[in-house]
């Protein structure tokens, strides 16, 4: 589904990611763990063209997207939940979801806003609420659903649990888990919570200084405990 | 008596014309978070160009509508060319950026128009209209100039709230890259926003000049008015824009015919602090939050 | 010998009396070798340079934009309009830090007032004042003289002056010669306080404020009493700069300040280099010399007096627009940093006190909106 191979990115001078590769199968959770600064966010945002790629391809089913601009993506499949989360808080919960749907098929389609909200109902209950009362949690939920307005194939998720308390996400892994399973989406999530992505992952990416080092399934991974050890520290 | 409903009449009108020059900087603040101080300017020579068609022979309708739309092109253009390297910087620079086009803008239209005053058209009469035996300080023109403005607020209205093209707009004015993730034509909107809100500078610079003398240098004042019009009402709001040109209008005509018209600019500035002080968001704004 | 004086290089005041005096020298041989002309357009070189000094610093250390200068530099002008204008006439000196006084009183009130706004807002406010403030000379025309202004009646040059300047010159010193003098030596003075303060603590906190508000706020950092002493500071300046004004043009008047002579001063400003005092010098002599040499060009060119007139100010925008699209440090700024660039290729370790007294110039760095929820 999406294959990275021989990315390499920088911040002006500064090399962010070298040579980097691997490939996030259809319809399965991929983990992209490390330490902070090893080039997580980064990875994301070359992969939806946010930061332009020095070298290397991303390929997402038969589009190059290192030549394909970052508007482009929600209208091919591709929706980033980026780091933060992104919530436009001068809007309202449902602009906010809404402006998910237009990206796609520039309307928005009641039958997803429905879906949206019967999996947030909470969502639904503040729709007519500015996004900045919402809590954490309730930010996080909207910014997924946000990105299901467009039925993307593929989800790229920017440390969801940042912040949030361990019920809260808890909940939002179940969730991910399910639309994984019922959907058939595909997720690469970045995570620095690697206990709770391991939960949910079938295979897992370790990013250290840039570079990949550690290309596993993600029990494989959970097992191992001196690769545990050495680069996620438990 | 007759002295205070005069005043007060004229105050509205000049106020309309504030107003419309407030929409178009509000315009332009919600879609792109920049104050365009070269609004006036833009809005001047798009009157001018009209005054040769008109000085040519053409009709002043037509003279109108070209007006209108080379505002739309010059905004199209400003913001392409000019503004677009220092949208998302720091904001310094585009607000000096925009000063340095008042500059340009005034200057040239000097050079091009040369200073003296010529006088403008105005359509639907200038003459005082009769209630009974006394004549008003309401022309056929203002009344056109009210309705006018009232119906772009109305249309603006609409388009924000109430359509996904302006869901687009403000969301690429609050977060251009988020907007950007969710599939938004950021660079398109952007230039729409100014393109739209040139034409409505347009509209005030035209009704501005209905009935009086034109100069590069007519539309000056109006930039701080204008400004001050868009803060009182919030920077955000159209209605609000309205609203303060309609009370800015109204406080400064007073100001001016029962205290002194050399301090009308000055009242401008009082107003401008107290609203600064007391509510900076505007009458209209909505809740801010907090940063630390 | 030069271990000392190296050291003493270092401790920022003796480089700025250093500088300072052979700035002075340079004065002296400048201006002697000068006409009555140039001498005035050197006066007028000088008190633009003042107030631009209070604008860079204020602009470029501490990121509040300023268009209401101009109107500043009005209040010290009338002030010593007033002052010297009657019986007994007030000793220059005195009249000069008396204007400055005053303005930066009124420099305390819009500080304040000003202190809580931010870009645009704030610019639009300074903008109002500028546009305001001839209003009150018109309107209390009595005091104020209205639209023909005030006349100033400069004293003689004291004899011991004239005596001075021969023994150290060997030439008579001209009216023209005296105020240029004035002028430049008001400007020495003050670029001197100027760049002490844009090195001391307080221009540290000027800078932090400018760069993290939130930051500098958590680090203990009086938000608005940073902004109001920047902004006081530039007042003062821009008040000493009128009141050398007005003893040079030795007339007040409401058309002196307009919002041209704002917008000039920013753009001196901008072309120069934010937070430069040499790029506030450069960008006040582009603004005396170049007007001319624009007009004249146009002349030739084949317009007419007005168009030619009018060709300065669209060639400082122009400027101005180029400027801030490919070069935001202006002409100083970027000089600067291309030599610093190039001192560190060569020198790899920099010791710790021997960059330049102007560095500065603000970056552009990017705002962060871009992360995260909106703001």
């Amino acid at each position: 589904m999406l294959t990275l191979s021989g990315v390499s990115a920088s911040y002006g001078a500064v090399r962010a990611l070298h040579d980097v590769g691997f490939t996030a199968p259809e319809g399965k959770v991929t983990a992209v763990l490390g330490a902070n600064g090893a080039g997580k966010t980064t990875l994301l945002r070359t992969i939806s063209g946010l930061v332009r790629a020095d070298s290397g391809s991303v390929r997402f089913g038969d589009r190059e997207l290192t030549r394909t601009s970052t508007e482009r993506l929600p209208g091919l499949g591709l929706a980033h939940v980026p780091e933060g989360r992104g919530v436009i808080t001068e809007l309202t919960v449902e602009e906010n979801l809404r402006l998910g749907g237009l990206g796609r098929d520039n309307r928005v389609r009641p039958e997803r806003l429905d879906r949206v909200f019967s999996l947030f109902p909470m969502l639904e209950e503040r729709r007519g609420a500015t996004a900045h009362v919402l809590s954490g949690g309730e930010r996080q939920m909207l910014v997924i659903g946000r990105a299901l307005m467009a039925s993307p194939a593929l989800l790229l998720l920017d440390e969801p649990s940042l912040g949030l308390a361990p019920r809260v996400v808890a909940q939002i892994f179940d969730l991910l888990g399910g639309l994984v399973a019922d959907d058939g989406l595909t997720v690469v999530l970045v995570e620095q919570n690697a206990r709770s992505a391991l939960s949910i992952a079938h295979r897992a990416v370790v990013l250290s200084l840039g570079r990949v080092v550690v290309d596993e399934p993600a029990d494989v991974l959970a097992r191992d405990d001196q690769l545990r050890h050495a680069y996620l520290g438990f | 008596m007759q002295q205070f409903v005069n005043t007060l009449l004229g105050g509205i009108t000049l106020g309309m014309v504030y107003a419309a020059f407030a929409l178009a900087l509000v315009l332009i603040w919600r879609s792109t978070r920049v104050v365009n101080f070269a609004q006036a300017p833009m809005a001047m020579v798009t009157t001018f160009i009209a005054l040769e068609l008109i000085e040519h022979g053409q009709s002043y309708w037509l003279a109108f509508v070209v007006a209108l739309v080379s505002g739309a092109v010059l905004g199209a253009v400003v913001e392409r060319v000019v503004v677009r390297p220092v949208e998302g910087g720091p904001e310094l620079n585009a607000v000096i950026l925009t000063l340095g086009l008042f500059i340009v803008l005034h200057a040239a239209a000097e050079v091009v128009f040369g200073n003296r005053y010529r006088s403008f058209p105005a359509a639907f009469g200038i003459r005082g209209m009769k209630v009974g035996d006394t004549t008003i300080a309401l022309t056929g023109f203002g009344i056109f100039t009210i309705l006018a403005v009232l119906a772009v607020m109305a249309l603006l209205v609409l388009l924000f709230r109430f359509t996904d093209l302006g869901l687009k707009m403000r969301a690429a004015a609050f977060n251009q890259e988020v907007a950007r993730l969710l599939g938004v034509r950021v660079g398109r909107l952007l230039t729409l926003g100014w393109a739209l809100a040139a034409v409505v500078g347009s509209l005030s610079g035209l009704l501005i000049a209905g009935g009086s003398l034109v100069s590069p240098s007519y539309m000056d004042t109006v930039v701080v008015y204008g400004f001050v019009a868009a803060v009182l009402g919030g920077l955000d709001s159209p209605v609000g824009a309205v609203v303060g040109g309609l009370s800015l209008g109204i406080a400064l005509s007073f100001v001016s015919g029962y205290v002194g018209s050399q301090l009308v600019a000055l009242a401008a500035l009082a107003i401008l602090m107290a609203v600064l002080f007391l509510r900076p968001d505007g009458l209209f704004a909505p809740a801010r939050e907090r940063r630390v | 010998m030069r271990r000392l004086a190296a050291a003493a290089w270092r401790i920022t005041l003796t480089r700025h009396l250093v500088t300072a005096a052979a700035g002075l020298l340079v004065l002296v041989v400048v201006m002697e070798s000068v006409d009555d002309f140039r001498a005035v357009q050197l006066t007028e070189m000088a008190y633009l340079g003042i107030a631009a000094g209070g604008l860079t610093l204020l602009t470029g250390l501490n990121g509040q934009i300023s268009l209401g200068h101009g109107a500043l530099m009005a209040v010290g002008a009338y002030t010593t309009a007033l002052l010297v204008s009657d019986d007994p006439v007030v000793p220059l000196v005195v009249a000069i830090v008396l204007a400055t006084a005053a303005t930066t009183a009124v420099g305390v009130l819009i500080g304040a007032a000003a202190a809580r706004l931010r870009g645009p807002y704030l610019a639009g406010a300074t903008l109002a004042l500028a546009v305001a403030l001839p209003g009150l000379a018109l309107h209390f025309k009595g005091t104020l003289g209205g639209e023909q202004g005030l006349r100033l009646r400069v004293p003689e040059t004291p004899g011991w002056v004239l005596e001075t300047a021969f023994f150290i010159t060997g030439h008579d010193l001209t009216r023209s010669k005296y105020v240029a003098y004035i002028a430049w030596l008001t400007l020495v003075v003050v670029y001197l306080l100027l760049a002490n303060l844009a090195r001391s603590r307080v221009g540290r906190r000027w800078r932090a404020v400018r760069d993290d508000e939130v930051a500098a706020e958590l680090a203990g950092i009086h938000l608005g009493r940073a902004r109001v002493s920047a902004f006081v500071v530039s007042a003062a300046a821009a008040g000493a700069a009128g009141s050398v004004m007005a003893l040079a043009v030795r007339l007040t008047a409401p058309t002196g300040f307009t919002l041209t002579l704002s917008l000039g001063l920013l753009t001196a400003v901008v072309l120069g280099g934010l937070g430069s005092l040499t790029g506030a010098l450069v960008g006040a002599a582009l603004l005396t010399f170049l007007p001319s040499v624009i007009t004249d060009a146009g002349t030739s060119m084949g317009l007419d007096d007005i168009a030619a007139a009018e060709l300065a100010p669209l060639v400082y925008g122009v400027v101005l627009v180029l400027v801030i699209l490919l070069a935001p440090r202006g002409l100083v700024g970027g000089i600067e940093a291309g030599w610093r660039r190039l001192r560190h290729h060569r020198h790899p370790v920099v010791p710790p006190g021997s960059i330049t007294t102007s560095d500065a110039a603000p970056s552009r760095a990017p705002v962060a909106t871009s992360k995260g929820d909106s703001r």
